[in-house]
């Protein structure tokens, strides 16, 4: 028998239950707040779930449901990035959108969406026909008919942004515990929350768990209110020389299934076509299939034709934490000073800095008494984005260790001992884009494995070659 | 003003033979740009097979031929820069670079890029599955040996049936990994048929016809699920999955710059003297075609640098855009054919003297050059893919109109 894992002696105001974009941004200001905060963990690294996989897309909320609290999250969550993000250096390309229709069908849907993203108060819309539409992206198909341009929709790096929500809060005195799993949560006044990696005391928990919400929510002895019906999402992540043909993220006409196939640049300077909607039960699994792969490259050839035989760079696959309902499941209960963000679908990166808004709300309404807020602590991650200087470029910088991606020496080692270090190989690959390119790994795959060994939860490397 | 009369982008054995040959003949200030801290490549790695029997008459291993070129480089007075690494082609003979120092830009009369070829790597072979750690193409498995003394895996199932396979075999027995099986989806062998008999005297069972079709581990690889080719679905515990083969050019600057690649060879399309449709630009080696031998890269660099240096003493710095370049076509299933250019007024002797041509797949049938609409060369047999085929280029073929590789199936 293991021995029972120790207890923390110290007692947090609040615990923040999965380091996912929301729990990451919830810790942010909660901490910013006054809060003594620590962020429970089930992997070994932020991350770990839904968030890892995602179009990158800050949106709008054009499309978001009229009136919801969903849409209002977006709005607010998207604010606040934009007037964040250029002091901690988190860089956006404000490429625009385009809604694409490529029939008589589609064309006629236009005007409804257009209507409804001027009812959501994104102003910045124009229906185009299909000629004014191709003279602002050359690359689409001539057989589009009519699109809608929504000006305002930008790419950004998807990583950069949660992680830096949670060095700042670290850098306020927030405690990230990895490799905790939730066993069980006990309300007496105070939660007492068992986890893997020993207990943990806080007087309220907030519930960002994503694909776990509705566990963790039983876990913590509720009721069920939701169920998170895990939906899949593959993408293909197209060679830097795709990214010429698509300055722009074209988004297709939605279903009322499925919000479609997106093709979009990146801003680390791919393409990346995705994602697919395929409902399942499994909440780890995120498998890839060969046929939808190649549907998917068929899908980006067709939108634009010069995609035709690019090389792939990357494929991966994503989990959504989808419920039973589309919106948000969004659940307060202040007997028991416990918050729920769950079912955030699709919308989290962009909605993530509103929900953590709007969790603080609700937690004040709980009448803890917090020590005074602070300002936010200066910093600044590494930039891994093509559209502002990297590493590379500047001198010192070791060598090269990835060469597909241009990742130095330097920022490897910085990400191993940063505040917040990677837990496993895909947190390395998060934080500097070492081994994600062309190759992938071919030529940096060995020396990653002797830069990281005994650093990650799951080597590289098992071991010295003949042992 | 040029910072260089050459730059060789690529230290691997294409790039050093040809920027010795250049200084052989006499080009003065020759720049050889290698990215990583040594010359040689993908030799570098390879410790197990024998290099420079036909380059310098002698046997060496893995980093020791690399050294061997290193001092070949420095004897012949190339200026060698290790730790650059080009970013970006661009017009009139310049490139980009990363150093040490950060970024600069260099320019030279004439450029050659010799950037070799790499494994496709898992993803781009849209293989389905889980993505746990343990997937690594040979030659990130001989790094992990060579440069660091590590394994990635213990009981890998290896993918391929190619030369390189045969390697990795070796690779993973003499590093104490112990393969499941092999595995080749096509119906063949790709490597010559006897070789085959080497994982199953290891004891390693070999499947022709059999697929890969799904990857499972949540963190590591735990096992793979395999098509054999009577349908039977095998399921194979395993700790790692080693892809073989399939080289694909390094071509990334290529693909980046307004040149483009080839859609048959992915690399650059260039004309008999090695040079591509920018007359400032040249190839040689595995950028050209995946794949081929050390040796052959060598001399195939030697000939190019001697090209190119015939090119400078002629000082046809300007001009060369007239010229009429006529792409060689070809029936599938050829997949690709080096050289892909005619340049029509090319002067002196030929970097290459033949077409280079592999098939996707194996067919027998009638293969021929057709140069203006008259047969100039034919021959019938089952012709197997990925192996070379060599055909030469006849002198009349520079002054042809039209330059087609025919090819007609026989049942």
């Amino acid at each position: 028998m293991r021995p029972e894992p120790p207890a923390f002696d110290e007692s947090f105001d609040i615990a923040v239950i999965g380091a996912g974009v929301v729990g990451c941004a919830v810790v942010r200001r909660l901490a910013l707040a006054g809060a003594k905060v620590v962020l429970i963990e089930k992997g070994s690294d932020i991350l770990s779930g839904a968030s890892k996989a995602n179009s990158a897309i800050l949106h709008t909320g054009f499309d978001a449901p009229p009136g919801s609290l969903e849409l209002d999250l977006i709005k607010a969550g998207r604010e606040e990035y934009l007037t964040l993000g250029p002091g901690l250096g988190l860089d956006l390309v404000k490429t625009g959108a385009l809604v694409c229709a490529w029939n008589d069908l589609e064309a006629e849907k236009l005007d409804a969406i257009a209507a409804q993203g001027r009812e959501n108060g994104v102003s910045n819309l124009a229906l185009l026909s299909g000629a004014t539409a191709r003279a602002t992206m050359p690359g689409l198909s001539d057989r589009l008919v009519a699109a809608i341009e929504v000006a305002d929709e930008h790419i950004i790096d998807p990583w950069t942004a949660p992680l830096t929500y949670l060095t700042q809060g670290v850098a306020l005195g927030a405690h990230f515990l990895r490799n905790a799993e939730l066993i069980e949560g006990r309300f007496d006044g105070e939660w007492h929350l068992a986890t893997t990696a020993g207990t943990v005391s806080a007087r309220a928990v907030v519930n960002t768990a994503g694909l776990y919400g509705d566990i963790v929510d039983a876990r913590l002895g509720f009721s069920p209110e939701f169920e998170i019906r895990p939906r899949k999402g593959q993408f293909v992540v197209l060679d830097k020389a795709a990214y010429a043909h698509v300055p722009r993220i074209v988004l297709p006409v939605p279903t009322e299934i499925t919000k479609g196939v997106v093709v979009c640049p990146t801003a680390f300077g791919n393409v990346l076509i995705g994602p697919t909607a395929e409902e399942q039960e499994d909440r780890v699994r995120a498998t890839v299939e060969t046929a939808t792969l190649e549907g998917l490259l068929a899908r980006g050839a067709q939108i634009v034709p010069a995609l035709a035989g690019m090389p792939v760079t990357a494929v991966y696959a994503g989990l959504r934490p989808a419920s039973e309902a589309k919106a948000y499941r969004i659940f307060c209960r202040p007997e028991k000073r416990a918050v729920t963000l769950g079912g955030i679908r699709s919308t989290g990166l962009s909605a993530a800095l509103g929900l953590a808004q709007h969790a603080l709300k609700l937690i004040e309404g709980f009448g803890l008494s917090l020590s005074q807020a602070s300002d936010a602590p200066e910093l600044r991650l590494p930039n891994l984005t093509e559209t502002c200087p990297r590493d590379w470029q500047a001198p010192d910088h070791g060598e090269i260790v990835c060469h597909c991606e241009m990742v130095t020496r330097r920022e490897i080692e910085a990400a191993l001992i940063s505040p917040v270090p990677p837990g496993d190989f895909g947190g390395l690959r998060r934080r500097t884009r070492a081994g994600m390119g062309r190759c992938q790994g071919f030529y940096c795959n060995a020396r990653l494995a002797e830069m990281t060994r005994g650093k990650l939860r799951e080597p590289l490397a098992i071991g010295n070659e003949r042992s | 003003m040029s910072d260089a009369d050459v730059i060789v982008i690529g230290g691997g054995p294409a790039g050093v033979a040809a920027a010795v040959e250049l200084r052989r003949h006499g080009v003065a200030r020759v720049v050889l740009l290698e990215r990583e801290a040594q010359l040689g490549g993908a030799t570098r790695h390879c410790s197990h097979s024998p290099f420079g029997m036909l380059d310098f008459h002698r046997v060496y291993f893995g980093a020791a031929y690399g050294r061997r070129l290193e001092a070949e480089a420095a004897r012949a007075g190339v200026e060698v820069r290790t730790g650059h690494s080009v970013v970006q082609l661009m017009a009139g003979g310049r490139v980009e670079l990363a150093t040490p120092r950060g970024v600069e830009t260099l320019k030279a009369r004439r450029l050659l890029i010799a950037t070799g070829a790499r494994e496709t790597p898992r993803a781009a072979r849209l293989i389905s599955g889980d993505r746990p750690i343990g997937v690594v193409t040979t030659g990130a498995l001989q790094s992990y040996v060579a440069f660091h003394g590590l394994m990635p895996f213990r009981r890998p199932l290896i993918v391929g049936s190619e030369l390189v396979s045969l390697s990795a075999v070796l690779t993973c027995l003499s590093h104490g990994a112990r393969p499941v099986a092999m595995i080749e989806p096509g119906p063949h062998p790709l490597a010559p048929a006897p070789l085959m008999w080497f994982p199953r005297a290891m004891g390693i069972p070999f499947h022709c016809g059999a697929e890969l079709l799904d990857i499972h581990g949540v963190r590591r690889v735990e096992d793979v699920t395999l098509r054999l080719r009577d349908g039977t679905l095998q399921k194979l515990a395993c700790d790692g999955v080693l892809l073989t083969g399939r080289f694909t050019p390094e071509s990334a600057l290529l693909l980046q710059s307004a040149l483009g690649v080839d859609p048959g060879s992915s690399g650059p399309a260039i004309d008999p003297y090695g040079r591509t449709a920018d007359p400032h630009l040249f190839a040689a080696g595995n950028l050209l075609r995946a794949v081929e031998t050390a040796g052959w890269s060598f001399r195939e660099g030697r000939a190019v640098g001697r090209a190119i240096a015939e090119d400078l003493a002629r000082d046809r710095d300007s001009g060369l855009d007239g010229d009429a370049l006529i792409p060689v076509t070809f029936d599938p299933p050829v997949k690709l054919v080096v050289p892909g250019l005619i340049r029509r007024g090319s002067g002196a002797a030929p970097a290459f003297p033949d077409f280079q041509l592999r098939f996707a797949r194996q067919a027998r049938g009638r293969l021929s050059l057709v140069l203006d609409g008259r047969e100039m060369w034919a021959q019938e047999k089952t012709w197997r893919p990925e192996r070379r085929i060599v055909l030469p280029i006849p002198s009349a073929a520079q002054t042809a109109g039209r330059v087609h590789i025919g090819f007609e199936e026989r049942a």
